[in-house]
Order: C-alpha cells, then structure tokens, then sequence
C-alpha cells in the first residue's frame, strides 16, 4: 500500500545548517507590521485605526468572508499605522503597524485554559475559526474551512504533514522533536471535529529524531501512527502525501476530502491546541532563518508581523555577498526584493543564498529530453505545456492539464534549458482563471 | 536577486548533456582513428569544424543568438563524421555538415524545433545525392596506412551473395569473425565498426541518466527478434539473427542517434514504441528494401512519427484515470 508517488527529485537537502538549532525565542521588534491578508481567500478586514491602543490576542481584523480569519494583535501597544507594505508574495498589501509597549499584555479572556473535553465539534470549529488558524505549511488556507467538509465527503483519516521536504527548512522538524505532545494534542482536537479514528503522521525519513519523538508520544494514543517517508521532493505535497501514506490517489482536480482525508500540517496542529485549549490564538509561529548567506542560522519562535530584517540582524546579519533572498523554501517560495516583508502565518523560512549560489541563466528552446516529463509528481508534461503557453494557446494548455500543476518546481529544477516551467504555468492558470472570470 | 521560483536547480545543463554524449563516442571515434588512420581524424575534424561555423554563421546572419557554446553543433559534426566512411572528400563532409546543421536544424528553428535527427538528415542526403563516395569507398582497416583496400561492409558483401546466389550459405561466422565484427576490425563507417566500444560508450550514458535504455533495447531487441524470425523461417535466405545486430550502424544509430532528445518521443512508454518501430523498418529494409542497411532511414521515418507517438503515449495526469472511473 505504501507507494512512492510518481516522478520528484532529489535536491540537496542543506538541512545541516539549521536541523540541530533548538527552536529560540526572538524578542519582540520595535515594529510590528501585521498585513491584513494571512490567508488564502479573502484578506480580512481591519476593525482599529492609527492610534488606537491594542493588546495581545486582540482582534484587530475580522474574517472578510467564510474563507478567510481573523487577525490578532501579536503583541500589546500601539497602531502605529494602516498603509501598505511589501507582502513576501512580492506585491505592496495593506497592514497594521503596531509599536509594542513593552508589557507584552493579554487581551482580556486569552491565554486562559479550557476545558476541551466539555467542547462539542461546532465549537472547537469556531474556536478554530476565532483563533485565526491557517495551515502554516505555507498555503495558509483557513482552518476551519478544511474542518467542514460536507456531509457526503465523510473523512475517515487525518493525515498530519511533517514531512517538511522543501530543502533547507526545519522548523517543523524541530518543532516535531520539542512540542511533539503538544502536535498530537492539536491533531486529537481535529480528530474530534470531524470524528476520524485514525491520525497518521508522515515524516521523511531524514528526520529520524522527529520520528522517534512523535512515535514516543504517539503510543499511548489511539488510533495514532507514524509513517517514515521516503526522502523526494514534494514528498510534502498534499496529494503525494495522501498516496504515500493511505495509497489513496486524490482525483485530478480534486480535493483531499474526495478520497476521505484531511491534512494538517504539524505547526497547524500545534497552534490549535493553543487555540482552543489556551486561548491563545495565531499570534506566532516558528520558523527556520537559514542559508549560506546568513551568519548564524536558527530556528526562530517569533511574532507574526516582525520584519525581515530584524530577523536577520538577531541572525547575526548577513555573511558575505547575499544573492538572493526566499521566503518560504527553494523550491516554491517567493524571492523578495528587500528584507522590508514581515512574517505572515505562512512564513515557513527565510532562506538566504549567496550570490555564488545563485547564478542567472539564459532560458532556451524545450530539446525533449524529457527530464521535465520523469520529475512531474502530478503526472503533467511540462514540456509540451510550456510550448503552449509560449504559443499562447491557455485554453489547449487547460485541456493539457494545467491547472493540475501545484507548481512544486521539480520540472524547472531538473530543465537543463533552463526553462521558465513553473512562471509558465503560473500565467496559464491566471489566464484560464481570468476568461473563467469573463465567462461569469 | 529576485526570480520565480525553484530557487535551485540540479545544475544539468544541455552544454554538459551535449559533452557527455561527446564523451561517450568518445571511445569509438578514437578506435576509428586507429584503424582508418588520418583519413579518419580528418573526416571528424572538417565535420566537426564546418557544423559548428555553419551554426555560427546561421545564427549571426538570422539575427538569434549564437549558442555554439551549448555543444549541439559539435555533436551533429561528430555524429555525422562516424557515420561517413573514411575515404569520404572533404567537400562531401561540408555538404553533408550544411544539410545537417543548416536545412534540418536552423532553419527549422534551431535546437529543439527540427523534427529529423540533423546528423542522419546529412547522412541521407549525401547517400542519395553521392551514392558512389558513400559506399564505393570502402576501406578495410589499414592502421594509420593509407594502402587500403577497397572492400565492401559485411552488409554490401551479405547482399551480394544474395543476389548473386540466391542463398546466404557460406555466412555462417566463426567465432574470430563475430568477434572481429564485435570489437571493430572491418569496414564501414567510421563509427559503426567497434560494437563494443559503442557500447561501453552508451551504458555510459544510461548510468549517468543521460538516456534511459527505453530505445535502444527496443531497437536492438526487435531487430534481434525480426532476424531472427525470418532465420528460422528460411535459413538459406536470411542469416542469423546476431550477424543483423553486430552489423552496420546499428548500435550508433540504437544508442546515439534514434535516442535524440529533440527528435524522439519524450515518455518512456513512447520511446519503446519508437525503438521497435526503428528496429522493425531497419529490418525490412535489410531484407527487402533496395539498401542493405537501414538504420538511417528507419530512424528518420520514425522521427516522423514521434508527434504522433508523442500524443498517444502522453502520462495520465495523477488521479485522472480515477476521475474518469468516477464520472
Ligand atoms: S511545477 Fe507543475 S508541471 Fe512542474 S513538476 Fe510541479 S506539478 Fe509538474
Ligand atoms: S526538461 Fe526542459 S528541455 Fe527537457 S523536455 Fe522538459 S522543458 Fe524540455
């Protein structure tokens, strides 16, 4: 049953830098810019204005629909400002700015336990959905939403994501080897919600202590397991996931939900259980600082909406000539212009390569080879898409498969043309979703 | 620096799939210049030479840029240097280096857009425009002496005794010829000869992933089969199957020529369909076509056919086949 999924590569893993580095709290910064878009869906809406005073854990933004959350204050003080910012997905996007008063204050009822057990399904759901919960694996999608399926897609498995196969990060690692307890507690409040018996946990095989350490916590509970994975990138991909753990093959175009699995990443589980159980909702998160470019490479506790380079500079600064920045991993994340982005609840890793490391090519003609073809973990043919797109013809290009791509980048990592796959891509499905649009 | 993502790449450039495929034939081309002598060494250098300035010159003068540094051209040059026979002129090498580079590559839009192999393209058309220098000149292997005699390929002799007797008793090998037609001590085009080496050269290939085994054994294996099968059928007509496969260009064309990256179908299942295909046309016309090798031809018909191998052999999208179930 446990199959290796389709095609993947094997990029080097570069996890040595960090992999070892206890997770540490960074102090609060002088600066806290907190956008107002920290999830997939619509961007929430802000319910305080410049001057305002605020405290930790309050809410300073509303969902802006059903697939959306709240945002919360990360930290008590001041609205500095509501105005635009670079966001790490590369464009300027509204966010509060808030000045820390030093007290580092609850807002009132945050921070108190609960008693879970007294908690029905709807209102650990809504708990979920108060707590401002995405999946912090990087796609921030709402939690919540993921925890109503409906009724006639019964889940029968909740599979948790520790694979954490982009190279270089390990904050979920880690997080794994320190909060394991803390993980399954979440993932047993999601089991409630949507009454599955059986929770898996996937972890790469590369991250034996992780594994050890969830197996260990894992025993006395029920219906729990770990499943050791094997090392290929997007080992971490929802679908690939799913396969490699249940062997259950979510259909083209489909959801998790069709073939009765939800997914939630490890810090996602974790985060729940200071949600409902504490109270505390998604005011920070753990991530990785990492690359050769960095001077002292960490796993980091920090506040959503503390800045780049704040980060950096607790780092240790930058060592030598930085050539690029990512945040998020390698292979999907966004390369940023400046360290001017803050964290988001989706900020896995800050990755800073050197410029040595980092050359520019000149893209060319597609030669076939096919290599693009073998590494495509959905099965696509990035070759002749491309073409297609470069032609553009999106329409034949949709009908190709396109929008079956998750733009995991294993096509372009293996291209020796060098070819811009995964930006074509990209334009295609904005296309195909732009004519959709026009059609009504 | 800010670009899309992946960040990182696996560092497999075509410029270094281009050098390993050059340094697979590596082997081959340097026995060749063993046994052909300077005649040889002077056949890959003008091919060579003129492919990669017909290249140059192409993409100056069309206004592209000039990637002669991507090694494409110089492998189309060597390609089509070993599968010229020695005693080929040197204005025949140019030609057959402009019909390669120049009308089947460039302008067809360069790397990646032509659908015919460019080296078999020149090879072709000089077979056909030049018959008398491309198979009159013959030479057995000499060792650097120029004194050769003028032979026929074991394939032309094959076809001779066919016609001239009716049977092909009489070619049955011994065991010093098979090897001599094994490690390459017979006439032939410079890079047909030495089965071994061509062999060496593509296991080479297939471990360092540059070409998976998908084609040649197709190709190899259904030569074998086809030969073998018409053997059995009519010994007296049709020799054994090995004496098919260890001949003619057969493993330069299985290993280095029909598994062309731009020219071939790009999955797996796809690439096994085209080596059969290849195996399947080289044999008939072997046995029944007016040539008596057919490697060369049946490569670029099968080029032919790639677009269409291509559309029926494309991956099912993950998850697709279930959907289709479903619904
Ligand atoms: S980016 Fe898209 S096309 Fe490329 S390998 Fe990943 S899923 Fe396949
Ligand atoms: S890997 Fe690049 S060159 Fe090779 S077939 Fe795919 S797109 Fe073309």
């Amino acid at each position: 049953m446990m199959g290796r999924f389709f095609g993947g590569v094997h990029p080097d893993y570069n996890k040595d830098l960090s992999r070892g580095k206890p997770i540490e709290t960074m102090p609060v910064p002088g600066r806290l810019v907190v956008y107002l878009s920290q999830n997939l869906g619509a961007p929430s809406k802000a319910v305080v204005k410049k001057g305002d005073a605020v405290l930790k854990g309050q809410v300073i933004a509303e969902s802006g629909g059903f697939v959306s959350t709240p945002v919360h204050a990360p930290v008590s003080g001041v609205v500095a400002a509501i105005d635009t910012f670079p966001h790490p997905v590369g464009t300027d996007l509204p966010a509060i700015v808030i000045e820390p008063d030093g007290n580092d204050r609850w807002a009132d009822g945050c921070d108190v336990e609960r008693d879970v057990d007294a908690l029905s399904s709807a209102e650990i759901r809504d708990l979920v959905h108060d707590g401002g919960l995405v999946g912090m694996g990087g796609a921030t999608f709402p939690t919540h939403v993921k925890l109503s399926p409906p009724p006639e897609k019964p889940i029968d498995v909740l599979v948790l994501n520790g694979a954490e196969c982009e190279p270089y990060l390990s904050a979920d690692h880690r997080m794994m080897v320190e909060h394991a307890e803390e993980i399954l507690d979440g993932a047993a409040l999601f089991a409630r919600v949507i009454e599955v018996g059986r929770v898996i946990v996937g972890i790469e095989k590369n991250k034996p202590d992780a594994i050890a350490a969830m197996r260990e916590r894992a025993a006395g509970r029920e219906g729990f397991e770990v499943a050791a994975l094997d090392v290929v990138y997007p080992q971490g991909a929802e679908k690939q996931l799913i396969f490699a753990v249940t062997g259950r093959r979510v259909p083209a175009g489909g959801l998790p939900m069709d073939v009765g699995v939800l997914v939630q990443n490890v810090a996602t589980c974790r985060a729940a259980r200071e949600a409902v159980r504490f109270n505390r909702p998604l005011i920070e998160r753990v991530l990785t600082v990492t690359g050769r470019a960095i001077a002292e490479p960490k796993n980091l506790l920090v506040r959503v909406g503390t800045p780049f380079e704040d980060i950096v500079a607790f780092c240790g600064g930058m060592s030598g000539e930085t050539g690029k920045i990512i945040s998020g991993g390698p292979m999907m994340g966004v390369s940023q212009y400046s360290l001017a982005a803050a964290v988001t609840k989706g900020t896995s890793g800050i990755v800073l390569l050197r410029r040595d490391e980092v050359a520019q090519f000149v893209s060319d003609a597609c030669i076939r080879c096919g290599r693009c073809v073998e590494a495509c973990p959905m099965r696509l043919d990035p070759s002749t898409l491309s073409i297609l797109v470069e032609r553009m013809r999106f329409d034949d290009a949709g009908e190709t498969g396109v929008n079956d791509c998750m733009e995991c980048g294993c096509c372009a990592y293996v291209c020796p043309s060098r070819r811009p796959l995964v930006q074509h891509f990209r334009r295609a499905k904005a296309e195909l979703r732009a004519k959709a649009r026009k059609a009504g | 620096m800010v670009s899309a993502s992946p960040h990182v790449h696996d560092g497999r450039t075509v410029a270094g799939i281009m050098k390993l495929v050059v340094l697979a034939l590596a082997p081959a081309t340097l026995f060749s210049f063993y046994i052909f002598g300077l005649a040889a060494v002077r056949v890959v250098g003008v091919s060579i030479l003129s492919a990669v300035v017909f290249e140059a010159l192409f993409q100056r003068i069309a206004g592209r840029p000039v990637r002669i540094g991507d090694w494409s051209a110089v492998l189309t040059g060597l390609l089509l240097a070993l599968n010229l026979p020695a005693t080929a002129p040197w204005w025949l090498v140019v030609v057959g280096a402009f019909f390669a580079i120049v009308i089947a590559k460039q302008l067809y839009g360069g790397l990646g857009y032509n659908p015919f192999n460019p080296a078999l393209v020149g090879r072709v058309v000089l077979l056909l425009s030049f018959p008398v220098q491309m198979t009159a000149g013959w030479v057995a292997p000499s060792r650097w002496g120029m004194d050769a005699v003028t032979t026929a390929t074991p394939l032309t002799r094959l076809r001779e005794a066919l016609l001239e007797t009716g049977s092909v008793e009489g070619f049955a090998m011994t065991r010093d010829q098979v090897l001599d037609l094994v490690i390459g001590n017979r006439a032939g085009c410079l890079g047909e000869t030495s089965v071994i080496l061509l062999l060496i050269g593509g296991v080479f290939l297939i471990a360092k992933k540059v070409i998976s085994w998908h084609i040649p054994v197709a190709f190899i294996a259904s030569v074998w089969i086809f030969a073998g099968i018409a053997h059995l059928a009519d010994p007296s007509r049709f020799v054994d199957a090995s004496f098919h496969v260890i001949t003619g260009g057969l493993f330069i064309g299985a290993l280095y020529m029909a598994t062309d990256y731009v020219t071939s179908p790009l999955a797996k299942r796809g690439m096994l369909i085209f080596g059969a295909g290849c195996g399947i046309i080289t044999m008939v016309i072997r046995l029944f076509g007016a040539y008596p090798e057919g490697v060369s031809f049946a490569i670029l018909l099968m080029n032919a056919a790639t677009p269409l191998i291509d559309r029926y052999t494309k991956p099912t999208v993950f998850g697709a086949v279930k959907r289709a179930a479903a619904s």
